[in-house]
């Protein structure tokens, strides 16, 4: 047990003590962050940018009040001059094209004639942009024509939200759906990202004494599988720490983020897109709503089982890892092995981001819930929609029974593997080690 | 004298091939015992079921008169033939994690590194990482964390590949030395030089077998063949020749000498004594040189084995 101890310590402290863990550790977060405010800063910048429309309005549906300036288009009226004369202009003056709308007497024809001539092809925002100015126009004419009250027809306008409850009461919403889903997928996403990661790195450290020659010297003291075991579990910790590490400077630098601009930055992208300024409370209320939900839904019981399924998942894999990297000479000879190893995690991600959101409760989704190599995943990502607590068990147990049994059979091949050199390995080999 | 170490019928086997078969082994206690065999015979599998890294499939292991106990690799220190240390690890950190593995507290093992250390004038080292040090350096850090717990018995294979011959022979004084203070060694080398100058007991390992085993002045007097090689002086020297190899197994023998003498190889029957040869000699000849053929570890590895292949 004292070496055990030992050997952990030391694998933590190897790990941890790399350049490249420690690089990683602080630059990364920092990395994120500003690939986060360079995305928002281009989009932010590509959304503000307003284009100058010209139109030849040669029709009596519209008015100058309809060509309104809205907050990516600015309209330029060239009725006055004809098409000919319009296209020279606007060309001579770089505008961003040019819109003309016929003499033609029926709406339904004009709405099939309006052209728009520019130099290059125009964005499809700046189109249905357009398209939705002029269509509300049409609209409203054809209502008219159809002696259509408008002021009937403004007041007979809902706006309906169905509100999602379960049978005890609880009440959820939709945004609260995606804050699940967004909770779920994560979950999925950082279990999947952590044993491919910290796996591959229990391999690689496992390679490494056997290229250094360390390895008979270390297992004429401790048994192979203390040795294996303490290279998990160290590695395990070290992974950990660079969690922690990474949640506490996430919310250090939301706080000193929020401190310089004042929340501000938040609310602005929030409303960007919302140009109307009730919305706007609205969301604030969303906002408080979904805080309150996400604080109703069952955070402490979540976050055990995702340490629970998540310490399940990374062992159950990191041992398989360790006879992988037993069993080769150099990180090379790994690819035969990697591919099942790889394999139902990369399911376990595609299957639950695929049924999970529209069907959290569904056969698929429950069936690779339940099956040990996909569980920690889909489990997780299911779990904040809430599962029968006899499934969660049932899973549990089967991940729990299944670690053990594959922990044994990696031990085995770990054991004859380490101690083996300039052998090509292959599956048939591997099986006949489990016998030695 | 007490064997520290006793195999009885061990037997090993990988899949179908048996790597050893009914190994039965006695290492007295203070000896250097010499574990010898052709390339592929079996000795590392022994020397590994010795430490405890992989079990026997039949047989026991006794030390120290009991069982061997998963506890018991804290008496015993092993430098493999293919060693090695973590590259990216300082020497001495390395080192007493090492000695930590075998039992030893932080501190005991702190004093007796700086002891070692002192002892081979490396105490700068212990700040360097091992991938800094050179081939050589790093055997000699090797070597310390081998012996460094003071164990009962130390198994050394091949110890003094990778060293210089001033530091082999350092190396070679130390394992006297820790033979001296009470140590016993299993030394497994194909440097039969160094088995005719330490080991004390062999036993020769050949296909999975033990061919051959005991005190090497009891194996060297199983093979020597009651051979002697003389030097004659005499004016006659064809009429002589004639003579002997009509009463003896006479052969050509070369051996330097100052004389221009007669050089033969004489080997005499199981009934006879070299009191009778020297008789016979000295009323024929002036002797110049006798010394009886003793059959060098070498001549007797090569004999052993080559005997074994034929059966």
């Amino acid at each position: 047990m004292n070496k055990l101890k030992l050997i952990i310590k030391r694998e933590f402290l190897a790990k941890v003590r790399n350049r490249t863990f420690i690089i990683m550790t602080f630059v990364s977060p920092l990395l994120m962050i500003g690939m986060m405010a360079l995305i928002i800063f281009l989009s932010k910048s590509s959304m503000e940018k307003t284009n100058v429309v010209a139109y030849v309005n040669n029709s009596s549906f519209f008015s100058k009040n309809d060509f309104k300036d809205r907050n990516n288009i600015n309209y330029i009226d060239l009725s006055d001059v004809d098409l000919v004369e319009a296209k020279k202009i606007v060309q001579e003056s770089n505008h961003d094209g040019l819109l003309f709308i016929p003499k033609i007497d029926s709406i339904d024809q004009i709405a099939e004639s309006i052209q728009f001539f520019s130099e290059e092809t125009p964005s499809m925002v700046l189109i249905s942009s357009l398209e939705n100015d002029i269509e509300k126009t049409l609209e409203k004419e054809k209502m008219l024509q159809f002696n259509i009250d408008l002021k009937m027809l403004e007041q007979s306008d809902l706006n309906v939200d169905i509100k999602l409850s379960n049978y005890i009461g609880e009440k959820s919403s939709k945004l609260v759906n995606g804050i699940k889903i967004g909770l779920g997928m994560g979950a999925g996403y950082v279990v999947m990202m952590f044993i491919i990661v910290y796996g591959a790195m229990v391999m690689r450290s496992v390679i490494e004494e056997k290229t250094s020659r360390i390895i008979e010297v270390i297992i004429s003291s401790v048994k192979p599988f203390q040795l294996m075991m303490g290279k998990v579990i160290g590695t395990a910790g070290a992974g950990l720490l660079q969690f922690f590490i990474w949640s506490v400077l996430m919310f250090l630098i939301l706080i000193i983020s929020s401190y310089f601009f004042g929340m501000d930055g938040m609310a602005s992208m929030q409303t960007s897109q919302i140009p109307s300024e009730q919305m706007e409370s609205v969301a604030t209320n969303d906002a408080q709503f979904a805080i309150s939900e996400i604080l109703r839904l069952p955070l402490f019981s979540m976050f055990i089982w995702f340490i629970l399924f998540f310490l399940g998942g990374y062992l159950l894999y990191s041992s398989i890892y360790a006879a992988i990297g037993s069993a080769v000479d150099n990180e090379t000879d790994t690819q035969q092995f990697m591919m099942p190893v790889l394999m139902p995690l990369m399911i376990g991600v595609y299957v639950g981001f695929a049924t999970v959101i529209n069907d959290p409760h569904g056969t698929v989704a429950t069936v690779f819930s339940l099956i040990p190599f996909t569980s920690p995943i889909v489990m997780l990502m299911r779990i904040p929609f809430g599962v029968p607590w006899w499934q969660i068990s049932l899973s549990l147990f089967l991940l729990i029974i299944t670690f053990l049994a594959v922990i044994w059979l990696a031990a085995k091949i770990y054991r004859v593997g380490i101690l083996m050199y300039g052998k090509k390995v292959n599956y048939k080999e591997l099986y006949k080690w489990l016998k030695y | 004298m007490n064997n520290i170490l006793v195999t009885e019928n061990i037997v090993k086997n990988f899949g179908d091939f048996r790597a050893l078969n009914n190994i039965s082994i006695e290492v007295p206690e203070q000896s250097i015992f010499g574990l010898l065999g052709p390339n592929g015979a079996g000795k590392t599998t022994l020397i590994r079921i010795i430490n405890q890294i992989t079990m026997p499939d039949e047989g026991e292991v006794f030390f120290n008169g009991n069982l061997l106990q998963p506890n018991d690799v804290h008496y015993i220190g092993y430098l493999p033939e293919e060693r090695g240390l973590y590259k990216r690890m300082k020497v001495g950190e390395q080192s007493i994690y090492l000695a930590q593995l075998k039992g030893l507290s932080k501190n005991d093992a702190k004093n007796k590194l700086k002891y070692w250390f002192d002892k081979f004038e490396i105490g700068d080292w212990w700040n360097k990482k091992v991938e800094e040090l050179s081939k050589g350096m790093a055997q000699k850090v090797q070597f310390i964390v081998t012996v460094l717990h003071e164990p009962k018995l130390l198994i050394f294979d091949e110890p003094f590949s990778g060293f210089d011959p001033i530091n082999a022979n350092i190396i070679k004084d130390e394992i006297l030395k820790l033979r001296d203070k009470g140590a016993t060694i299993i030394f497994s080398t194909h440097r039969m030089e160094s088995v005719e100058e330490l080991c004390e007991h062999i036993v020769l390992i050949d296909k999975s077998n033990k061919i051959l085993g005991g005190k090497l002045v009891d194996i060297k007097k199983q093979f020597k063949t009651n051979s002697f090689e003389v030097g004659l002086i005499t004016d006659q020297k064809d009429s002589l020749l004639e003579d002997l190899s009509q009463k003896f197994d006479v052969s050509k023998a070369s051996f330097k000498s100052l004389e221009d003498d007669l050089k033969l190889r004489i080997k005499l029957a199981d009934n006879e004594t070299s009191t009778d040869l020297i008789k016979y000699l000295n009323s024929k000849a002036l002797i110049n040189h006798y010394v009886e053929v003793i059959p060098s570890a070498s001549d007797i590895f090569i004999q052993a084995v080559n005997q074994n292949s034929l059966v």
